[in-house]
């Protein structure tokens, strides 16, 4: 379980957040609203240990994540703002990079992983002569090889089309049934069948 | 910490691939480096007597700055496409994948250096004896310098245009090295003895290996916040 006790954000001299409170269970997913620089990429990295909290604490499990960040870390699937692929590795070279980094073992062939993602036959392209979405899907690739429970996306859906949208709230109602938890930011709605999206609204 | 090694060779081959796909930048620091010193003889007259006196001083302030100049790459890339959060993130130890990085990092543009020197001492007019005295003060120097300069790098990484800050933090650390690096040649050319000079270069070495990643792992954490 992850918990989040009345954590704060203060960027610069302004007041991102205050007494912020959360509890994400096995098998909900939740999603963060608030406009640009409402401090959504914030809380985010605050929640998977990237960035301290200037008051209160994050909990994983019980355990602090302050203190013990490994515990966490190990159980933790991140997609931040920035893709995280090198420009000059092919798509499954840096997937390949990814699996052995992580330390939660793998659940699916790097093949079948850009299968998914629809990235078939540009597997041995360098990122960098990939578009933003088929980038961005390289790192949605990464969701398929881990074995994390706890998934943290930061704009998971940015430049991704219609049909990758699709896909990925498929993989994501398919991740909740398998008792996993997902913290998301969006600006768009996003549609599970059987699983209700928790809302938590950050006001600028 | 199961995987820990995988994990490490997987990041080691990693940037070895990117190095060598960037191989004409990795060139840089070296030719800086062998243009600084072939310019000296031009600047300062071709006395065979004054360039073998200064020539260990003008190597090693060369090696020292193609080692400055590039050490912005070191964490630089990984900085701005995520991939340093993703390690950060990897539940591993962010001090032995620091490790992993400066090593090959060294092996890209410190090891040119030494490759380098030999013909450069053969500019200055020194002696084969005192060449290999000077490349074994480089190797065990050069390695220092990376690993200090990697505390540096990354307390700056996440400031824009760092050359400058970069410089004035690791220069003070580097000074030591500086000295004990180019007076060990001095030295083996008057005939004393060089042993006392390498322990130190030695000592160095061995206290930046220990210490400087659990530096750096702290500052690019801090980096990152």
């Amino acid at each position: 379980m992850l918990e989040a006790r009345a954590i704060s954000c203060v960027k610069g001299d302004r007041l991102l957040f205050e007494d912020f409170n959360l509890q994400l269970q096995r098998g909900e997913i939740c999603q963060v609203h608030g406009g640009n620089g409402a401090g959504k990429t914030s809380l985010l990295r605050i929640l998977c240990g990237l960035s301290l909290p200037d008051s209160g604490e994050v909990f994983w499990n019980g355990s602090s994540i302050r203190q013990d960040p490994g515990h966490l870390h190990c159980d933790l699937a991140y997609i931040g703002h920035s893709c995280g692929l090198k420009m000059d590795l092919t798509a499954s070279e840096n997937l390949a990079f990814s699996l052995t980094m992580q330390s939660a073992s793998a659940s699916a062939s790097i093949d079948k992983a850009i299968a998914r993602v629809g990235l078939s036959g540009s597997e041995d392209l360098l990122c960098r002569l990939l578009s933003a979405g088929q980038r961005r899907r390289v790192a949605i690739a990464r969701l398929y090889l881990t074995r994390a429970p706890l998934w943290v996306l930061d704009e998971p859906l940015g430049a991704i089309d219609a049909d990758g949208v699709q896909d990925i709230e498929t993989t994501l109602d398919a991740h909740l049934a398998e008792n996993g938890m997902v913290i998301l930011t969006s600006h768009q709605p996003i549609h599970l069948e059987p699983t209700a999206v928790r809302a938590v609204h950050l006001r600028n | 910490m199961p995987g820990l090694a995988t994990a490490l060779l997987a990041l080691i081959r990693r940037d070895a691939r990117l190095v060598a796909r960037h191989s004409s930048e990795v060139a840089h620091p070296v030719m800086f480096f062998v243009i600084v010193v072939a310019l000296f003889p031009f600047g300062v007259g071709s006395d065979p007597v004054l360039l073998r006196t200064i020539g260990p001083g003008i190597i090693w302030v060369g090696a020292l700055l193609a080692t400055l100049l590039a050490l912005d790459a070191l964490f630089r890339s990984d900085f701005d496409d995520g991939t340093l959060e993703q390690m950060a993130l990897s539940g591993h130890p962010l001090a032995v994948l620091i490790l992993g990085k400066v090593f090959v990092h060294w092996c890209a543009t410190g090891l040119p250096l030494l490759v380098a020197t030999p013909l450069l001492g053969l500019f200055l007019g020194m002696s084969g004896e005192l060449q290999l005295t000077l490349l074994a003060a480089l190797a065990l120097g050069t390695p220092t310098l990376s690993l200090i300069g990697s505390v540096g790098t990354a307390l700056t990484v996440g400031i824009r245009r760092s050359g400058l800050l970069l410089t004035l933090l690791v220069l003070p650390l580097y000074v030591p090295v500086l000295i004990f690096g180019a007076s060990v040649v001095l030295a083996a050319d008057a005939g004393l003895p060089t042993a006392g000079h390498f322990y130190i270069l030695g000592a160095m070495m061995v206290l930046a290996l220990a210490l400087a990643p659990l530096a750096a792992s702290a500052a690019l954490r801090i980096s990152l916040n």
